[in-house]
């Protein structure tokens, strides 16, 4: 039956796995979310510690290159769809319900639902590495003709990513009614923190963009086993089609990845500077302009395809265009920290670290964006270098300052500073040295998706793998920090930090079970 | 609902989502055994499409009784109704992704491959064609089809009429919800009724043009781009047609148990916006599928 929350199992939290397998609770959706963000960062970590292990010296020595092309395109796979998207709906679980006053999430059972699809899912992509024939191997874009070619591992990667799209969607769906609809009277929209509005942003994009990849790897489908010819030219079509398709979809979810980071770290530099955000009504439309960019810049993936010059132009230029909302961005950020009374505890740190870090990746997306220059970098490790940039620095970054700065309110304990301090720096230098050394060897020549390499790039190479261990292994220094936080520390104050701003700090830490079940009351 | 404490909706546990996804996984698993051609393939099929089937019953059949028993108030109206707008936004992408295919092929990709004197030589951009090693296309509603020949479904045979059919139905659907606003449940009934025996005649003539086109036109999923994209705008509208008729008819038989208020139907509404958006991709598929 169904209660509301004023029955009286208040704050009664239900006991057992059933609790995990059945909740409605956005608080307990959120922890399952972040949890197997976790396991599968670690599990797409694991992947691409056997990619460096190979790369270690020129040669083949410890896979074969079918099984390398499975790693480095489960890896991606994981790393985006389980690892990155996950975890920031786990956040907005967590974090939109508590920032904008509301009782939970607008459509809980659906969210119930959205989260138990994924380990169904991504199960089916685990399996594809066990069957005859193995995983995908073309890479995570699964370009045709080589996706149409592969075995069965293919046709499991198809229904991955067919049920993550779902689970995406829906979850989308749900934020974007809870922002919508359920927000604290007084809780106008150009009231909301930051992170509520990059989330809500890039809902619109998932709801947009993940239908069209659906509908890519349903042709994709469709040319492997029932006699279709959409990518094949003998019948008409075109392989470079899917390209067409998959960049629709391929270039908001770089977005997709990006803007909820954005909003954390809006969340904890204005903390840490203890000085309002500046700039807010800017930041908004910023990631409005970076969203809707993102939508007409998609041909910036395929330059060498052999588009018309027509085209080549006007991705060149709609692509330079998004240095600007994300310079206005960047502006924002420092122009908060500027003469604030700064301390630089986990959170800002890695909030530092990712607009700095996320800068070097925003500007060698710049040079990539140069069509000439780019027929250079295509398919080099030069795209590697910036995109783990993006990705890792970016968004990834960007999470870790989320969980360092809302772990006390999660737990109720403060997490252990000096380990977060030697967890901050290993990360960032063995990051630099593990991607840094890659930006040289692209330059040089060296292609991307190949196990072996001539000898030239050596030296750079074993840097980056040494760089790339030390990287892997430094974050389980994370799992022991939150494990720690969870069964005890120092108790965290309701605030936890110096009079940060947000809701979700007018609660106890931990925060109880049900939060706002009246609205409070927002200025 | 208790005002004095806010009035927040919350639903308890619930059971249907987490076996539902456990019914997709074994559903999409065995689809893929049976493509290779393994054994357990079908039965992993079934039992998915079992567990789905009574988890959904289950599920938006307790969201119904939940419903009548007043348990929803405005707010979670208001969510339901972004819910359901939203899927329909996401819907519209999916089938934009063939559109874009279809006119990419139509106007990019038949015409290059035309130009490319050297690899396909004597290949002419036409439309529909099947591409340089695909069948020869011989007119429209062509029953003389010999190897390597295949025909079209002309626009203004059973197309036209099934368009009649849809727009008609999304009238009478509209005249139903008219009823039950006005408390009229007679006409309600009766008109909903039709648009369901609508749907159903749209759907009846659709399965027979498919079976036209495998059996005397040559026309295929095999046919070239012309017979993917014909097959799989067409396959996935009928699709999305069939699921819409299956949600008016359960609506059907909540009106004639006396469900829904003149004030207060939002799953009457959400099975009607559903249907109109259907409807609305027929007209794109008609004019730009057999007319074009």
């Amino acid at each position: 039956m169904t209660t509301t929350v004023a029955d009286h199992h208040h704050d009664e939290v239900p006991k057992g796995i059933t609790r995990w397998l059945f909740t409605t609770n956005h608080k307990d959706i959120g922890t399952l979310y972040l949890w197997f963000s976790f396991t599968m960062f670690l599990i797409g970590g694991a992947m691409a510690l056997v990619i460096r292990a190979e790369l270690f010296q020129p040669g083949l020595q410890v896979v074969d290159p079918h099984f390398y092309n499975q790693m480095v395109t489960v890896h991606a796979l994981i790393m985006i769809f389980g690892a990155v998207m996950p975890g920031f709906v786990g956040f907005a679980n967590w974090m939109i319900p508590m920032m904008i006053g509301a009782p939970d999430m607008a459509l809980p059972r659906l969210n119930n639902w959205s989260f138990w699809l994924l380990p169904f899912a991504t199960s089916l992509l685990i399996l594809s590495l066990f069957v005859p024939g193995g995983g995908p191997a073309a890479g995570w874009t699964i370009y045709p003709p080589l996706s149409v070619q592969g075995g069965m591992g293919v046709d499991l990667t198809i229904f991955t990513i067919h049920i993550l799209g779902m689970s995406s969607i829906l979850g989308a769906i749900n934020i974007i009614a809870t922002i919508m609809n359920m927000r604290a009277p007084g809780m106008t929209l150009m009231k909301m923190p930051l992170f509520v509005w990059t989330w809500v942003i890039t809902a619109f994009l998932l709801i947009a963009a993940m239908p069209v990849l659906a509908g890519a790897v349903t042709m994709l489908l469709t040319d492997r086993h029932f006699g279709t010819a959409f990518f094949d030219p003998a019948g008409g079509g075109d392989p470079v089609m899917f390209q067409h398709i998959f960049w629709f979809f391929g270039h908001p979810e770089v977005y997709i990845l990006i803007l909820p980071a954005f909003g954390i770290i809006s969340q904890v530099i204005p903390t840490f500077a203890r000085k309002p955000l500046f700039g807010y009504t800017s930041m908004v439309f910023a990631a409005a302009a970076i969203a809707f960019l993102s939508f007409i810049v998609w041909a910036h993936h395929m330059y060498t395809v052999g588009m018309p010059l027509s085209g080549e132009l006007f991705f060149m230029y709609s692509t330079m265009l998004i240095a600007i909302p994300t310079g206005v961005k960047i502006f924002n950020w420092m122009a908060t920290m500027w003469r604030g009374s700064m301390s630089f505890e986990t959170p800002m740190l890695y909030a530092i670290a990712t607009v700095a870090l996320f800068t070097v990746g925003g500007l060698t997306g710049l040079m990539m964006a140069i069509t000439p220059a780019d027929f250079q970098y295509h398919d080099t490790y030069f795209i590697v270098a910036h995109f783990h940039y993006v990705i890792f620095c970016g968004s990834v970054l960007g999470m870790f300052a989320g969980v360092y700065y809302w772990l006390p309110k999660w737990t109720g304990h403060m997490y252990n500073e000096t380990l977060g301090k030697w967890h901050f720096w290993l990360t960032i230098i063995a990051f630099n040295v593990t991607f840094f050394p890659q930006h040289f060897l692209g330059f040089a020549g060296m292609p991307r998706r190949i196990p072996d390499y001539a000898l030239q790039f050596a030296e750079f190479n074993v840097v980056s793998s040494i760089g790339g261990f030390v990287l892997g292994y430094s974050q389980l220094i994370l799992l022991v920090v939150v494990i720690k936080a969870i069964r005890g520390g120092k108790k965290a104050s309701a605030e936890v930090w110096d009079n940060p701003e947000g809701l979700e700090w007018s609660v106890a830490s931990p925060a109880p079970y049900h939060t706002f079940a009246t609205a409070p009351e927002v200025r | 609902m208790s005002a004095a404490h806010g009035g927040y909706y919350l639903p308890d546990p619930t059971k249907w989502p987490t076996i539902t996804s456990m019914g997709l996984f074994l559903l999409a698993l065995g689809f893929i055994l049976k493509l290779h051609h393994l054994p357990p393939g079908p039965w992993l099929m079934i039992a998915g499409a079992v567990i789905i089937v009574l988890m959904l019953c289950a599920w938006f059949g307790q969201v119904a009784v939940e419903s009548e028993a007043g348990r929803y108030d405005a707010q979670v109206d208001t969510s339901f109704r972004m819910g359901m707008g939203w899927f329909i936004v996401s819907e519209v992408m999916f089938f934009g992704a063939f559109f874009a295919a279809l006119f990419y092929t139509r106007v990019l990709s038949v015409p290059w491959i035309a130009g490319e004197e050297l690899l396909w030589p004597g290949f002419e951009a036409t439309w529909p064609s099947a591409g340089p090693a695909g069948a020869t296309f011989i007119g429209p509603d062509s029953h003389d089809v010999g190897p390597g020949q295949f025909s079209t479904i002309g626009a203004f045979g059973i197309p036209l009429l099934n368009t009649v059919i849809l727009l008609v139905s999304s009238v009478t659907l509209t005249i139903a919800h008219w009823a039950l606003k006005k408390n009229q449940r007679g006409a309600l009934n009766f008109w909903l009724f039709v648009t369901v025996v609508l749907g159903a005649a749209f759907m009846y003539f659709q399965v027979g043009e498919y079976m036209e086109a495998y059996n005397h036109l040559g026309l295929t999923l095999g046919s070239g781009v012309y017979g993917a994209t014909f097959f799989m705008l067409t396959g996935f509208h009928g699709f999305h047609v069939t699921v819409g008729a299956i949600t008016l008819a359960v609506i059907l038989v909540r009106c004639l148990r006396g469900h829904f208020k003149p004030d207060e139907h939002f799953g009457f509404e959400g099975a009607a916006w559903y249907w109109h958006f259907v409807d609305t991709v027929w007209v794109g598929l008609f004019i730009f599928v057999y007319i074009l």
